[in-house]
C-alpha cells in the first residue's frame, strides 16, 4: 500500500470516528433521557403535581417546589429583563468609545464566567442578609436575576449590532430623538433576538440549584408559597433532596420530578429556537 | 438670497481630512447636484446639513454653516428640529419594517400627533405629492417591504415630505433603483423643486445635467468648482472638473 | 424633551454598571467575610495543612484536600471532553454535510442546556452502577463517574468553541494546503488545528474554569469527604460540594463554619478569574494575529 492510500484511509477512518464523536454525546444523553423516563413516568400523576412534600415517598409531591421555580421565573423576568435590556441597550446605542465603557464590557464578560455558586455567597451577604430578605422568593430572584444578567446584556448587545445603521439614520433624518429611535424602531426591530437570549437566559435560571441553596433556600417546604417574601424551594432543590435520601421511592421520585423540570427546560429553549430561526429568516435587510 | 451657507468648512475624521475648507451657497427652491468621485466628500458634505455626521466616531467640524442665516452648529441649535425642516432621503431605499401608512406617519408621531384625522390626510397628502398614492391607496396597511425599490423610495421621500421640511437632501436616491423608476425619481425631483430647496449627491453625470441648476465639483475633499449646470458641463473653468465629466478618470 | 432624554439615558447608565456593582459585591463579600476567617486561621495552615474538618471538633483548616478533589474531577471532565470536542469541532468543521450539521448542533447545545442536578442524578444512579461492574471496588460516590459526566457536559463548550475557532483559519491556508494534495484530515490537523491553537486553547481554559465552578454534579456523586488524593474511586469533596455541605445545614453567621465558605469561595473566585483573564489574553493575542 502506497502513502497515499493510506492517507486516504486515514481520512476516512476519521470521518467515521468525527461521526461517532458527534453522536456521542448525544446518544449518552439519549440513554440517559430513557433510563430516567424508565424510572420516573409511571409516577407522574395528578397527586404527585399536587400534593406537598412528604415523609412517604408515595404521598409526597412537588407542588411547593413546582409553584416556587414558576414564582422565581416570574420574578427572575421582571427584575433580570428591564435591568439588562437596558444595560445592553446602553452598551450598545448610548455608549461611546471610551475607557470606562471599555471596563464595562470587559467587567460583563468576566462576570459571565463566575462559578454561579459565588453569586448565591453575594445573594447571601447581600440580600438574604444585609437587606434582610432572608431566604425568600426575592432573594432567590434577585440573586439568580444578577446570574442571568451577562446572558441577557450580551444577548441584547448582538440583537441590537443587527439592526442596519440605515434604520437608525432613517429615523434620526425624520427628526427623532435618540430614545424615540431606539424604542419606537430599534427595539421592535431587535425584538425576536432579545427574546430568545431573554427566553434562554431564564432557563439557565430555572435550573439552577446551588446559588439558591447558599442563599438558604429551604429543602422542606411544606406549604406553597403566595407572596415573593415568602420561603421557598425549587424543582432543582427537590431534586437534590429527593437523590439525597437512600430510599427506592424517593429516588423514584426524583427522576419523575426531573422528568417534569426538563419538560421546562426543554420548552422553553425549543421555543427560543424556534424564535431564533424564524428571526433569522425574517430579518434580510 | 441663499437658504444654506457655508464658509471655510474642514472635516477631520481622525486623522482623515475630509473636506477641505469649503464654501458653497445654495439658492432657494433649486436642485443643487453635488458631483465627484466615490471618496471625495460630496456624501459628508452633504451629511452635514442635517447633523448625520454627528455620529461618526472621530468627526470634528471647523468653520460655519447657515440654514435660513441660523448658524446649525451652534450649542443652542435643537437638533431633532432642524432635521424636521432639512429632510433626508437615503442611497438605498430604507422604509422601516412597518406598514406604509406608519411609515408616512412616523414623523408626526414622534412630535406627538395623535389626531387621526390629521394623519390621514398627511398620508394622502404625502403620497400623492410622490405620486404614489394611487398606486398604495388600498394596502396602506400593508408592509412598507412589499413594495417595489421605486415605490420604497417614493415612500421615503413621502415620508420626508410629511413632516414639511424646506430642504430635502438626497444621497445618490437612485443608484439602487431601475432605469424607470429613476426616470419617475427625477419627474418627481423637478416637479418638487417648486417647493423645496432640494440638494442631491450622485453618481451620474446625466442624472446631473438633466435635472440640477447648478452642479457643485467636489475631489479630494475639496470643490473644485461650483457653477451653473449648463456651464459645467459645456464650459468647465477648471481642468479637473474637465478631466472628470469627459470620463478621464472617476 | 431635552430632559427626557437624559433621564432616560441617565436610567440605561445605571443600569449599564449594574455589572461594576456585581462585581464589587462579590470581591468585597469575599474579602470582608475571609478577612475574618484569617484572623483566625493562617493562610500559612490555610495552604499547607492536608485536611479540611472544620466541621469536626477537633478543626483543620487546610484548603488543599478540597483543591484536590476539585483538580481531580475537572481533570476527568477534561480528559473526557478535549478529545471528543476536538474530534467534533474538526469533523463539524471539514468532513460534515451542511444538513448534518444544522442539525446536530441543536442537538450538541441541548447538553448544555440540561440542569446541571439533572447530571447528577446520571452520574450518581447511572454512571456509578456501571463502572462499578468494571471496578467492583469503587465506591459508591467517586471522582471518577461525577468527572466523566461532566465531561459529556462541557462537550459542546470545547466543540463550538473551538469550531469557530477552526472557521476563523483564513481561507487561503486551508485551499493552499489542498492545492497541495493534502486529505482532509492532513489539512485539518497538520493546518487548521495548529493554526487555530490558540482559539482551541482558550476553548479549554474556559472549559476548565467552567468545570472548576460546577456544583451539584460533584456535590451528589463525588461525595462529601475532603481528602488529599488522586485515587478517582473513593469519595472526596470538591470547594463547590464543600459550601453547599454548609449551606444546607444550620451555621450561625460570625461563625467560623460560616466564614469558612467564604474562603473557600474567594479560592474558587480566584481560580475561575484567572483561568478567565489568561483564556481573554490569549484570545485578544490571538486576534492581533490576523489583524
Amino acid at each position: 500500500m502506497n502513502n497515499s492510500k493510506i492517507n486516504q484511509l486515514k481520512d476516512n477512518a476519521f470521518k467515521y470516528f468525527g461521526i461517532g464523536c458527534t453522536l456521542f454525546g448525544i446518544l449518552v444523553l439519549g440513554y440517559f433521557l430513557v433510563n430516567i423516563a424508565i424510572e420516573g413516568i409511571a409516577r407522574i400523576n395528578w397527586q404527585f403535581i399536587t400534593s406537598l412534600p412528604s415523609r412517604i415517598p408515595g404521598k409526597a409531591g412537588i407542588l411547593p417546589a413546582l409553584i416556587g421555580t414558576l414564582w422565581i421565573l416570574g420574578l427572575t423576568a421582571v427584575i433580570a429583563i428591564p435591568i439588562g435590556v437596558g444595560a445592553g441597550i446602553y452598551l450598545e446605542e448610548y455608549a461611546k468609545k471610551n475607557r470606562l465603557n471599555n471596563i464595562l464590557e470587559i467587567n460583563i464578560t468576566n462576570l459571565a464566567g463566575v462559578p454561579s455558586i459565588i453569586y448565591g455567597l453575594l445573594g447571601l451577604e447581600i440580600f438574604s442578609r444585609i437587606m434582610s430578605m432572608g431566604g425568600s422568593l426575592l432573594a432567590g430572584a434577585s440573586t439568580l436575576s444578577l446570574l442571568i444578567l451577562p446572558i441577557i446584556i450580551v444577548a441584547t448587545r448582538e440583537s441590537l449590532k443587527a439592526v442596519p445603521k440605515s434604520l437608525r439614520e432613517a429615523s434620526f433624518a425624520l427628526g427623532a430623538t435618540k430614545w424615540q429611535t431606539t424604542w419606537m424602531q430599534i427595539l421592535p426591530a431587535s425584538s425576536g433576538g432579545i427574546v430568545t437570549g431573554v427566553i434562554l437566559a431564564l432557563s439557565r435560571a430555572i435550573g439552577e440549584t446551588a446559588p439558591l441553596i447558599v442563599i438558604g433556600a429551604l429543602a422542606y417546604v411544606p406549604f406553597v408559597p403566595s407572596s415573593p417574601t415568602d420561603e421557598f424551594t425549587v424543582m432543582p432543590i427537590q431534586i437534590f433532596n429527593w437523590i439525597s435520601r437512600p430510599q427506592k421511592g424517593f429516588i423514584i421520585n426524583s427522576a419523575a420530578a426531573i422528568l417534569v423540570l426538563l419538560l421546562v427546560t426543554f420548552l422553553m429553549n425549543g421555543i427560543a429556537v424556534y424564535l431564533r430561526n424564524r428571526w433569522q429568516k425574517k430579518v434580510k435587510w | 438670497m441663499y437658504k444654506l451657507r457655508s464658509e471655510n468648512v474642514n472635516v477631520h475624521y481622525g486623522d482623515f481630512h475630509a473636506i477641505k475648507d469649503v464654501s458653497l451657497d445654495v439658492e432657494k427652491n433649486s436642485v443643487t447636484a453635488f458631483i465627484g468621485p466615490s471618496g471625495c466628500g460630496k456624501s459628508t458634505f452633504l451629511r452635514l446639513y442635517n447633523r448625520m455626521n454627528d455620529y461618526i466616531e472621530g468627526f470634528k467640524k471647523t468653520g460655519k454653516i447657515y440654514f435660513d442665516d441660523v448658524e446649525i452648529y451652534d450649542s443652542k441649535i435643537h437638533i431633532e428640529g432642524l432635521r424636521k425642516k432639512i429632510g433626508m432621503v437615503f442611497q438605498k431605499p430604507n422604509p422601516f419594517p412597518k406598514s406604509i401608512y406608519e411609515n408616512v406617519v412616523y414623523g408626526l408621531r414622534i412630535q406627538g400627533m395623535k389626531n387621526k384625522k390629521m394623519l390621514d390626510e398627511v398620508v394622502e397628502n404625502s403620497l400623492k405629492r410622490v405620486a404614489l398614492w394611487d398606486e398604495v391607496k388600498d394596502d396602506l396597511k400593508k408592509s412598507a417591504f412589499a413594495l417595489s425599490g421605486g415605490q420604497q423610495q417614493r415612500l421615503c421621500i413621502a415620508r420626508t415630505l410629511a413632516v414639511e421640511p424646506s430642504v430635502l437632501l438626497m444621497d445618490e436616491p437612485t443608484s439602487a433603483l431601475d432605469p424607470i423608476s429613476t426616470a419617475k425619481l427625477e419627474e418627481l425631483i423637478y416637479e418638487l423643486k417648486q417647493n423645496f430647496t432640494i440638494i442631491i449627491v450622485t453618481h451620474n453625470m446625466q442624472q446631473a445635467a438633466r435635472i440640477s441648476d447648478k452642479t457643485a465639483f467636489f475631489y479630494l475633499g475639496e470643490l473644485v468648482e461650483l457653477n451653473d449646470t449648463k456651464e459645467i458641463f459645456t464650459n468647465p473653468k477648471k481642468e479637473r472638473t474637465q478631466n472628470y465629466i469627459t470620463g478621464r478618470f472617476g | 424633551m431635552k430632559v427626557k432624554e437624559k433621564i432616560i439615558e441617565g436610567l440605561l447608565l445605571l443600569c449599564g454598571t449594574i455589572g461594576v456593582f456585581t462585581t464589587v459585591g462579590i470581591i468585597w463579600v469575599l474579602l470582608s467575610e475571609s478577612i475574618g476567617f484569617f484572623t483566625r486561621v493562617s493562610i500559612w495552615d490555610f495552604f499547607t495543612d492536608t485536611q479540611w474538618t472544620p466541621l469536626f471538633t477537633e478543626k483543620h483548616f487546610g484548603i488543599l484536600p478540597l483543591i484536590s478533589g476539585t483538580l481531580l474531577t475537572t481533570l476527568i471532565a477534561i480528559t473526557v471532553a478535549l478529545p471528543l470536542g476536538l474530534s467534533i469541532a474538526v469533523y463539524l468543521n471539514e468532513y460534515a454535510p451542511k444538513k448534518f450539521r444544522h442539525y446536530v448542533k441543536p442537538c450538541l447545545e441541548i447538553l448544555a442546556a440540561v440542569p446541571t442536578v439533572v447530571y447528577g442524578y446520571f452520574a450518581l444512579m447511572v454512571v456509578t452502577p456501571i463502572l462499578q461492574k468494571f471496578f467492583p471496588e469503587m465506591s459508591g460516590f467517586n471522582a471518577l463517574s461525577a468527572g466523566v459526566v461532566m465531561g459529556i457536559m462541557i462537550i459542546p463548550l470545547i466543540s463550538s468553541l473551538s469550531e469557530d475557532a477552526l472557521f476563523a483559519v483564513p481561507k487561503s491556508l486551508r485551499e493552499a494546503s489542498y492545492g497541495m494534495g493534502a486529505t482532509r484530515f492532513q489539512t485539518s490537523f497538520k493546518v487548521l488545528v495548529p493554526e487555530a491553537s490558540s482559539g482551541i486553547i482558550v476553548s479549554v481554559i474556559l472549559a476548565i474554569s467552567r468545570a472548576i465552578g460546577e456544583t451539584m454534579i460533584v456535590a451528589i456523586a463525588a461525595g462529601q469527604q475532603p481528602r488529599l488524593t488522586f485515587n478517582p474511586m473513593v469519595p472526596i469533596e470538591t470547594i463547590t460540594t464543600y459550601i453547599v455541605q454548609v449551606s444546607m445545614g444550620d451555621v450561625a453567621r460570625g461563625s467560623i463554619e460560616y466564614q469558612t465558605i467564604f474562603a473557600a469561595g474567594l479560592t474558587l473566585f480566584a481560580l475561575t478569574f484567572l483561568l478567565n483573564n489568561l483564556s481573554f489574553w490569549i484570545k485578544k493575542r490571538f486576534q492581533e494575529k490576523y489583524e
